[in-house]
């Protein structure tokens, strides 16, 4: 089965829209891993 | 499954909100601020970075719950109402990355929280988690009536999780927390299934409204009332809270034992006349809210 025109913009869509929250939410545990061994370095 | 002889149908994935779906939000919300409270009514300071790490283990443990509880649950999602427009009954994800993305949440969420914050709360995480998915979820939600009663165990864990990243032990205070998050279940959901009957009886979940009967469950709605509402009121004749707490938990209580009362001695069959249940229903959820919030301003304003 080919797909349409419409299902292909779509699929693109839903995966841009995912790969946009992933790197989001990797981002933020990059800062909190940072923040992380920051406290636990300083508590010693 | 398709067969290899069949022409594959494209599929498209799952949008980013059906996984954040999948994590019950909503339950979350309540899991999240009794685990806050359990840390913020602790005897101890805790880095603002580590409290924060240990309640987004707790949050990220309970999306997991919700996920691999939505993964095994799929088939009685479908039949019911209130179930059937989520992701996986609705055929918007299939149900192999809830099950991947349950899986890999609940791993993170544990290994975080021995990493990050103690080996303790990590433990009582990975408890919570195996609890609610294999002995509530898997076993006993299809088997016995009394899957709310034992199950109720798993969304009472949050509070001890945030006492324990704060300490490191358990103590008296977090056990008797749990007790009252675990003796508030029954109610609160036994009044939910009594306005909601028809859904768990044709999806054939032996709710105790469906086996036996609603009047009897209104009965145990009253009787189970009682025990929680003694474990709520009793940290603070145990000195282990000041007045605010004291005082807020036996107006709160009280109230609630008479919604109980309404309840229990009510004998209206028809849900949608069920006004004393869904008051009870929505005012249990308030009371917790209200309890832990009492503590922690306890905590902070008295000691």
């Amino acid at each position: 089965m080919t797909p349409t025109p419409d299902f292909d913009a779509e699929y693109r869509r839903r995966q841009k829209s995912r790969s946009v929250v992933t790197g989001l939410a990797l981002g933020a545990l990059v800062i909190l891993f940072f923040a992380i061994a920051f406290v636990r370095i300083k508590n010693g | 499954m398709a067969s290899p002889a069949a022409p594959m149908t494209p599929t498209l994935p799952a949008e980013w909100r059906d996984f954040l779906a999948l994590t019950k939000p909503r339950v979350m919300s309540l899991v999240v601020f009794t685990g806050l409270c359990g840390m913020l009514a602790a005897p101890v300071h805790v880095h603002p970075v580590i409290g924060f790490t240990a309640i987004l283990c707790v949050a990220l443990g309970a999306g997991a719950s919700g996920a691999l509880n939505m993964w095994y649950e799929a088939d009685i999602d479908r039949v019911m109402r209130r179930t059937e427009k989520r992701p996986l009954p609705a055929g918007r994800m299939e149900r192999q990355a809830a099950l991947h993305f349950g899986v890999g949440l609940a791993a993170f969420s544990v290994l975080l929280m021995g990493l990050a914050v103690n080996v303790l709360a990590a433990a009582i995480l990975a408890v919570s988690i195996l609890f609610y998915v294999l002995i509530y979820t898997v076993w006993l939600k299809r088997r016995t009536p009394q899957n709310i009663v034992i199950g109720g165990a798993a969304g009472a864990f949050p509070p001890l999780i945030g006492w324990a990243a704060a300490t490191g032990q358990v103590s008296l205070l977090p056990v008797l927390l749990f007790s009252l998050v675990f003796l508030w279940t029954p109610p609160h959901f036994w009044a939910l299934s009594l306005f909601i009957n028809s859904d768990y009886a044709k999806a054939g979940v032996p709710m105790m409204s469906v086996v036996a009967g609603t009047k009897s469950t209104r009965r145990q709605v009253f009787l189970y009332s009682w025990p929680m509402a003694i474990v709520a009121v009793a940290p603070w004749p145990l000195g282990l809270t000041h007045a605010i707490y004291g005082g807020v938990s036996a107006v709160l209580s009280l109230v609630f034992l008479g919604l109980a009362g309404l309840v229990g001695f009510s004998a209206e069959s028809d849900p949608a006349l069920m006004k004393h249940e869904r008051r009870l229903f929505a005012f249990s959820i308030l009371y917790l809210f209200a309890l832990f919030g009492a503590l922690v301003a306890d905590r902070m304003l008295l000691s």
